[in-house]
């Protein structure tokens, strides 16, 4: 059984107005059970739109959506899924630990479980510290860490993550990919990672998609057969042989 | 106490203004024809205290009645024309172009509807007054709200009051409070205008136009001064609440300050 099967999708914003943007033309993409899949492309090829329709936070324009077989919708109102939005989407009224229990609340988790929950997530991105300040009060690289570990807490068995790490420094970057990776490991759950970034999509992933410019397509699947990852991966030229690979796909498409 | 915090530098500088405003006239103009000076209006005050007090309570009563309706009919509309997207699209236009007519304008016509003696009238000026701004503003802050944070909501299977608890209403606050404090200081303008026009005579508006109308200045502005107050505690009321409603909110405003 497949975690994400899609036939067949487009999207079209406004169609039929002036400001109509074809977004997605024609996507076809199966994603089984424990993969960790990243999507990269020019800004604007669709990313974004394709990890939203997988959520079913819009409807494709033709074509369908089926998460953990059945409908996208179904699975959004199952909680199928955690989600990680391109900016971190934090509310400021709520502390940081109360923004990482809200997943929970809402999933009507008791309060201490929620507590407990929410001091292993800050200890795992780091931000023990900082459990009772208010999100204004953190740097975009630390609000971008709450929201992973908001999108986390649940332990969904698929994780939407669009961008998560653009706003952090490489050491911090490098320490939550091998942190996600643990997590990905330990709990066989199933990862859509959208990134700007070849060597992140070569290090984390068991395929990359690359996506080509508007309308967006799936332009090449490379598989990424890395082995475990660790410090020395970064340094192994069958890493580097793959980012280039991921490289040259990508320049084809912007062309 | 936290919710204080801030209020001593406009105290201060209160107080040097009218230090000045005394010193000024007992230099210049010690017969005080144009204007009293405070000392004379705080003798006035002193002298007439029944009767400003008495005033004032009615006045006061008028302004945070008229208030507390203004605000409860304003926010009750505004969630109701957040519901529904198309009632927003077509009412919310609607009341700002209303709120152009000036209100305070009405009050002899609003004296006909309610009785020329009765402070219905007047309730009702501060009423409308009150409740356009509060509908917008609320209306606004209640739909203006962060994408990702309802789509967040949505990814969870939130319901919708849940949406509109967890994000809309927080992020509606401030906008809220700053209507508020905007229609604190026009409820008591609103109201002491009104009375001008009508409704019990024992008001402060009335106070202030008889006692001018006798050349007795210092003692309509003993009555203004009594109006001033309800302004003032009603205003300072309105930023504590907003302290203890968001104290989020002031850690935005004192982002890179020390605590
Ligand atoms: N809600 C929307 N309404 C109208 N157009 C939209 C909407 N969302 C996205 N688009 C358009 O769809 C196209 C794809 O947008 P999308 O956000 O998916 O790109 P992306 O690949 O995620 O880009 P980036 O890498 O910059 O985040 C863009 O041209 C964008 O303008
Ligand atoms: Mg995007």
């Amino acid at each position: 059984m497949n975690v994400i099967d899609i036939q067949g999708a487009t999207k079209v914003f406004n169609p039929g107005r002036s400001n109509q943007v074809e977004a997605l033309a024609e996507i076809d993409l199966a994603v089984e059970p424990g993969e960790f899949i990243t999507l990269i492309g020019p800004s604007g090829c669709g990313k974004s739109t394709l990890l939203r329709l997988i959520a079913s936070l819009i409807s494709p324009s033709t074509g369908s959506v089926e998460v953990n077989a059945k409908p996208a919708e179904q699975a959004r109102l199952d909680r199928d899924y955690g989600m990680a939005f391109q900016t971190a989407g934090l509310f400021d009224w709520r502390t940081v630990t109360k923004n990482i229990e809200l997943p929970l609340e809402l999933m009507g988790w008791s309060k201490g479980n929620r507590r407990r929950r929410a001091a292993e997530m800050l200890e795992l991105v780091k931000l023990s510290d900082f459990a009772k300040h208010h999100p204004s009060e953190l740097s975009g690289g630390m609000q971008q860490r709450v929201a992973i570990a908001r999108a986390l807490a649940f332990s969904p068995s698929l994780l939407l993550m669009d961008e998560p790490f653009g706003a952090l420094d490489e050491m911090t970057r490098e320490h939550m990919q091998d942190e996600l990776l643990r997590i990905w490991k330990e709990t066989g759950t199933t990862v859509v990672f959208v990134t700007h970034s070849i060597p992140e999509a070569v290090y984390l992933s068991t395929r990359v998609l690359v996506m080509s410019p508007r309308p967006g397509t799936i332009a090449s699947i490379i598989d990424v057969d890395l082995g475990g990852r660790s410090a020395a991966t970064r340094d192994d030229p069958a890493f580097f042989n793959k980012v280039t690979e991921v490289r040259v796909a990508l320049r084809k498409v912007e062309e | 106490m936290n919710a204080l915090k801030g209020f001593s530098a406009p105290i201060v500088a209160g107080v040097v203004l009218f230090g000045l405003w005394q010193g000024v006239l007992s230099l210049f103009n010690p017969q005080g024809f144009v204007l009293p000076a405070p000392s004379e209006i705080v003798g006035a005050l002193i002298d007439n205290w029944d009767e400003v007090y008495q005033g004032a309570r009615i006045t006061g009563f008028v302004v945070v009645s008229g208030l507390i309706a203004g605000i409860v009919l304003g926010i009750i509309a505004a969630l109701l024309v957040t519901r529904f997207r198309t009632a927003n699209e077509t009412i919310t236009p609607l009341a700002v172009a209303v709120n152009a007519i000036p209100i305070i304008a009405l009050a002899p016509i609003f004296n006909n509807w309610f009785g020329l003696t009765s402070p219905r009238s007047n309730q009702a000026i501060v009423v409308a007054l009150v409740f356009f701004p509060i509908f917008i503003n609320t209306t606004r802050g209640l739909t203006q709200v962060d994408r990702s944070q309802v789509e967040l909501m949505e990814s969870y299977a939130a319901s919708r009051s849940r949406i509109t608890r967890e994000v809309r209403i927080p992020n509606a606050l401030p906008f809220f409070f700053t209507a508020l404090k905007l229609s604190t200081s026009l409820a008591v303008i609103a109201a002491i205008v009104a009375e001008y026009f009508g409704g019990r005579q024992d008001a402060l508006g009335p106070m202030i136009t008889q006692s001018a109308g006798l050349t007795r200045y210092d003692e309509a502005w003993a009555a203004v001064l009594a109006g001033t107050m309800i302004g003032a505690v009603l205003y300072f009321a309105v930023l504590v609440l907003e302290r203890v409603a968001m104290p989020w909110h002031s850690l935005i405003r004192n982002h890179g300050d020390d605590k």
